[in-house]
């Protein structure tokens, strides 16, 4: 994420350390709150990934768990691993085809709206599932696409099976898109609605000028000028690519069974903290993490190559 | 610009109005479901489509009779109240502290923005919580996600962008930093404060991950967890049945659908006072840097 930078004041004779120290101290005291928890919950937890290379035994703790090497890491040939993270994948391409472009066009519809007051309200409508846990999510699908809920109703009194989307492993990549289509690609619009607003008017009336119809205007007008928002997004994407959503995920997983539903984050839970592996999980958590930092430093340099910024320089 | 065409112009109201109901429906039909009696929705084959003709509030007095929902109700309120409170002190603290160049700034906001790069994993998290003997406590539900590193550049982004002429005049003057803070910067950041508030608290309120992986206690448990266990584990609710003897039961599908809207009101209650700032710049300002 690019962040506005402080630009180093130009100064001519720069105050001593302990001047500003002084002249900071206030703010300093203000930031200890944070900097203390980004130590204790983000940079602490970084040095447990070494239970990774130990044989953990709780009530020896961290430090006097006996070194096993890189025995743990033979969790990475298990059938089991394998396919959580053969779903994971899967649901990220899909997520990735399907749910990625979904906000896009809605804020192409959105913005095409005349009326700022109708514009406004369905702003306002298609943002409001973002807010809904997926708790509360699920249960409205379990409502509406289980098998006593509506779908089923419905095909059932047009004379079709009664179709029950919650536990059907085979459909169960539709029901993941759907959710997710359903709860943030509202959302998702914001920024891109952002980035409509910024696209200088005059190339609309230029191209119309050259004779472009609407069509031709959003190919070669509107579009290109999304490009530098959705590389950015397909970055930031792209470092996540492993981690598909922890919660919509563990919810679902018991009622279409862990072959169809079982992804990397769900394995760890369960094999590390309900079945108590502690060191074989952690080596899966970290793989996903660095394999997830690699993606990211990866995707950023193809962005600087195509000429765009990216997350950061 | 030409006009579009009508076909074009009818296809998209269609649009927006499928849009529009596709997010809307489930709502109605929860509610519906959630006010129907037993006989209705036997007689409907399950299913209220859009309003029961003889509404009834049973379901609701039954789950608020007392018992589980009721008090995981108040947990939730609780947490939601007190974790926000941390949240917002803690972030708005930190933010204010890095809109300026102070000394040792660089590193911490670097330390800060490398924490969105890469995750500790779920397992040392969680072995971190037990050895700080926060297992089992509320505290483990607010205190690891104390600051969330996309909430604070938002904010640190939305103070950095203030006049900051204004705080020279001010120093001059002779008030201190705190001062500053209280009596400058927060009054002129209303729009952001009110955002991340509407975050971190639907936040706290959703939360469902945390309660799993820390709270061992089923009376400790908040509402997302209740609300798992209820409607999507068909676990009965478990209603004191001596607070509605000699009554019919309300119907087990009504009763669901009522712990789910309880869920979902107090998001809506709040969402339309919150939403209005969204189209504000306040997020996206922070994206574009």
């Amino acid at each position: 994420m690019a962040t506005a930078s402080q630009a180093p004041a130009p100064e001519l004779h720069r105050p001593s350390l302990r001047t500003r120290l002084r002249r900071d101290k206030v703010m300093l005291l203000l930031a200890v709150p944070g900097v203390l928890f980004f130590v204790v919950f983000h940079y602490v937890p970084l040095l447990g990934n070494v239970i990774a290379f130990k044989d953990y035994q709780a009530w020896l703790g961290f430090v006097d768990s006996p070194w096993v090497g890189f025995d743990n890491f033979a969790i990475l040939a298990e059938p089991a691993f394998l396919r959580s993270l053969f779903n994971t994948l899967k649901f990220a391409v899909l997520q990735l085809v399907f749910s990625f472009p979904a906000p896009i066009v809605l804020a192409l519809l959105i913005s095409s709206i005349m009326r700022p007051g109708v514009r406004r309200f369905v702003q306002s409508v298609v943002y409001l599932p973002h807010f809904m846990g997926w708790v509360i999510v699920v249960s409205l699908c379990q409502q509406l696409l289980g098998g006593t809920g509506v779908l089923a109703h419905l095909t059932g009194a047009l004379g079709l099976p009664r179709i029950d989307l919650m536990t059907n492993p085979d459909t169960y990549p539709l029901l993941i898109i759907l959710q997710g289509v359903w709860k943030d690609s509202g959302w998702g619009t914001i920024i891109f609605l952002a980035a409509l607003l910024s696209i200088d008017g005059e190339q609309y009336e230029a191209a119309a000028i050259d004779g472009a119809g609407r069509w031709r205007r959003l190919v070669h007008v509107t579009l290109p000028g999304l490009v530098p928002v959705i590389l950015l997004l397909l970055i930031l994407n792209l470092g996540t690519i492993l981690s598909v959503g922890f919660e919509q995920f563990i919810l679902q997983r018991d009622s279409v069974g862990a072959p169809a539903g079982e992804v990397l984050d769900t394995y760890v839970y369960f094999n590390g903290i309900v079945d108590g592996q502690w060191g074989p999980s952690t080596v899966v958590g970290l793989v996903k993490g660095v394999v997830g930092l690699l993606l990211i430093l990866g995707a950023n340099k193809l962005a600087h190559l195509f000429g765009q910024d990216g997350i950061y320089r | 610009m030409e006009a579009p065409s009508t076909v074009e112009q009818i296809a998209k109201v269609v649009a927006v109005v499928v849009v529009c109901f596709l997010v809307i429906y489930p709502f109605v039909n929860i509610i519906a479901t959630s006010l129907s009696s037993e006989a209705e929705i036997v007689a409907n084959g399950g299913v209220i489509s859009l309003f029961p003709t003889r509404p009834t509030l049973d379901a609701y007095q039954a789950i608020f009779a007392g018992g589980v929902v009721s008090r995981a109700m108040l947990v939730s309120f609780g947490v939601t109240v007190v974790g926000t409170a941390c949240n917002m002190l803690a972030t708005i603290t930190l933010a204010y502290a890095l809109s300026r160049p102070i000394v040792a700034g660089r590193p911490i906001l670097m330390m800060v923005l490398l924490t969105m790069l890469f995750g500790s994993g779920i397992i040392p998290n969680f072995l971190l919580v037990n050895a700080l003997g926060l297992y089992n406590t509320y505290a483990a539900l607010i205190l690891p996600g104390l600051i969330s590193a996309f909430n604070f550049l938002v904010m640190r982004n939305f103070f950095m962008n203030l006049p900051q002429e204004l705080f020279e005049a001010a120093r001059i003057d002779g008030a201190g930093d705190l001062r500053i803070l209280l009596q400058l910067v927060l009054p002129l950041s209303k729009a952001v404060l009110a955002v991340i508030t509407l975050f971190y608290a639907v936040a706290q309120w959703n939360a469902f991950f945390s309660s799993l992986l820390y709270l061992q206690d089923t009376s400790k448990w908040p509402l997302p967890m209740v609300l798992r266990l209820y409607v999507l584990q068909g676990q009965p609710v478990g209603i004191d049945s001596a607070a509605v003897a000699g009554e019919a039961l309300p119907s087990i599908q009504a009763v669901q659908m009522a712990v789910v809207v309880v869920s979902v009101v107090p998001i809506l209650c709040v969402y339309p006072f919150l939403q209005r700032y969204f189209t504000k710049g306040v997020l996206t300002g922070a994206i574009k840097g």
